[in-house]
């Protein structure tokens, strides 16, 4: 092992209190960064979990869209102009809106309608666990998810409320389709919808377009948007993006996790250069004695910047492990943190960097040593 | 006859600015030679461990001349100066200024580490250093485990094992007891005669005229005398 490996570890460890909160400020540090920045990649994946869910092509929205939420109306007979552009094999109607359910106990709670051709499979709900989509079709017929019956206060398949004073029945159920907004999907056939959200029967929010096979996109979107103007034409993953940007950024959301996560930074590179300042502070006599004995600067920077790097992967590795803890004990809410491989190497990689420039205090501090004070100590 | 490892000439050196300006050392010439014990005596203040700072090129002269095996510091700066040490010169402390978290092998290390020598040759030589100060059997002990002596004999090895033309000792047996001071004595007289090293040793000591071959005095920053020792072969 290098000795000035060995050095730096000796160093670090000899003071085990200072040591243990120079980990703990980095932990707190990445830990803070990693729950900011995994609740923004979170949230932006939920925010758009209906898009990423739609088989769609191209999506025909209204004017002005700014996210799939957004409760603007297109005519329905745009329908048939889409339909009437070569190359477009479906455009399928999906309706969504805001309504109150009202439980069997009387009590009402706001819900969120999306409404779908159920033939052509849209925008259907997935991952059932009771029932089957077919059953959509039925009178009365929605699905809900699980993790949301007890707010609907229903006990399951079978259970009956009301939606707009009109009866519902739930006929399938889901696990893990939920709303960041807290407010429960409901999913049902599209005109049903529009009786339920009070959506006139010649409007609709959105077509979904499908594409013949062999149908080029670019040629069939230009169509599209000449023959629908008073619309938008976009792609799923440009309607992911507005829908991300307009709920991260138009709302302060993504403004205010980022602030979070700097916010950590901050902490942490100040916890970690006072640690670091203070035990070079501690060492001084031992780097002047290696001044003294013709060691380099750059000899006794690398001592420091290896304290800063063996700090940087131990308080990485356990903010890493309570940063997994938390993304399992999120995963099953509404707004889970999402951690990515590229998150985590952003992180080792912003540990890293934070904890070398706390370094550059100490180094600072090194570079003014008089190795004549050897003889005077 | 050696030739000089280490020589001053008309060096002075003003410490401090303004009222608290001190001439520390005032036109003093002195050359060490390989094989040679030379005693620095003087009383505090007198400018001692200045000029040793001066010599070990841990301090530049206001005035005058340094020369470290023919390579003469002047203008060099702080690295330069300190490729000169880590080449030319080692150095005993009076506090031994051991690491407490290394080994004593790992202390000996060291002097050869910062010089980029790899690992696992500077292992075999550091042991061979603590060898020749008989501490063969305590490379793995940490300084807290060793006396004074055997603390000293360890910063000892860790200035000879880069093979230095020089060593530069200040008060080395000051923190020691008679009969460790009187060892480490032997030593570093040992490594003047039987190494052909210049030894030149900043002490208060009267003990340890007995090992010297010169004996220089200096007094209010100037040299005032200087007289053979009982060590020098007649």
């Amino acid at each position: 092992m290098p000795l000035v490996f060995t050095l730096a570890f000796r160093n670090l460890f000899h003071d085990r209190l200072r040591f243990v909160a120079t980990v703990i400020g980095i932990v707190f540090s990445i830990v803070l960064v990693t729950v900011q920045m995994g609740l923004y990649l979170g949230f932006g994946r939920t925010v758009t979990t209906m898009i990423d869910h739609a088989s769609a092509d191209l999506w025909i929205v209204p004017r002005g869209t700014k996210c799939f939420e957004d409760p603007s109306l297109l005519d329905a007979r745009e329908r048939y102009r889409a339909l009437s552009i070569d190359g477009v094999a479906e455009a399928i109607p999906v309706v969504i809106g805001f309504a109150d359910w009202r439980m069997p106990s009387g009590a009402t709670t706001p819900v969120f309608v999306i409404g779908t051709d159920l033939r052509s499979g849209g925008l259907q709900p997935w991952d059932l666990v009771e029932g089957r989509i077919e059953a959509l079709s039925t009178p009365r017929a929605v699905a809900v998810d699980r993790s949301y019956l007890g707010r609907l206060g229903i006990s399951g398949m079978g259970a009956t409320a009301e939606i707009r004073q009109q009866l519902v029945r739930v006929a399938a159920i889901t696990n893990g389709i939920r709303s960041f907004t807290t407010t429960p999907f409901i999913f049902m056939d599209v005109d049903r919808a529009r009786s339920h959200t009070g959506i006139p029967s010649g409007k609709t929010t959105y077509f979904l377009v499908r594409l013949s096979p062999g149908a080029d996109l670019a040629r069939v979107r230009g169509h599209l948007v000449s023959n629908i103007p008073d619309a938008e034409v976009l792609t799923s993953a440009e309607f992911r993006e507005r829908s991300r940007t307009f709920w991260l950024f138009s709302t302060g959301a993504g403004a205010a996790l980022f602030a979070g996560a700097l916010l950590g930074v901050i902490v942490g590179t100040v916890i970690v250069a006072q640690t670091l300042y203070s035990s070079t502070k501690e060492h001084l006599n031992e780097f002047a004695t290696l001044r003294a004995i013709g060691s380099s600067r750059g000899y006794i920077y690398k001592v420091i910047v290896w304290q800063a790097l063996l700090s940087a992967v131990i308080g990485f590795s356990i903010a890493a492990l309570i940063g997994a803890a938390i993304v399992r004990l999120t995963a099953e809410t509404a707004l889970p943190i999402l951690i990515t491989p590229g998150l985590i190497a952003g992180l080792f990689l912003l540990t890293v960097v934070m904890c070398v420039a706390s370094a550059i205090a100490a180094i600072v501090q090194v570079t003014r040593i008089d190795p004549a004070t050897a003889f005077t100590r | 006859m050696n030739e000089p490892v280490i020589e001053a000439v008309n060096v002075a050196k003003v410490l401090g600015s303004g009222a608290a300006k001190v001439a520390a050392l005032r036109g003093v010439s002195l050359a060490v030679n390989g094989g040679e014990l030379t005693l620095l005596m003087g009383p505090s203040g007198s400018g001692k461990t200045t000029l040793l700072s001066i010599l070990g090129c841990m301090l530049t002269p206001t005035e005058g001349t340094v020369r470290v095996c023919g390579h003469p510091p002047d203008g060099a700066g702080p690295e330069d100066m300190a490729l000169l040490r880590r080449e030319h010169v080692g150095f005993v402390f009076q506090s031994f200024h051991l690491f407490p978290t290394l080994t004593a092998v790992d202390n000996v290390r060291l002097a050869l580490d910062v010089r980029g020598e790899p690992s696992r040759s500077a292992r075999v030589t550091s042991r061979e250093a603590l060898a020749k100060v008989g501490l063969s059997h305590k490379i793995s002990a940490f300084p807290r485990e060793l006396s004074g002596g055997e603390q000293q004999r360890v910063a000892i090895a860790r200035a000879i094992v880069g093979n230095p033309s020089i060593i530069l000792a200040d008060e080395p047996t000051a923190a020691l007891d008679g009969e460790n001071g009187q060892a480490i004595m032997k030593i570093l007289a040992g490594i003047s005669k039987e190494q052909g090293r210049g030894v030149l040793i900043v002490t208060h000591d009267p003990r340890l005229l007995p090992f010297a071959d010169r004996i220089v005095h200096i007094e209010d920053g100037r040299l005032v005398g200087e007289e053979h020792g009982a060590a020098r072969p007649q």
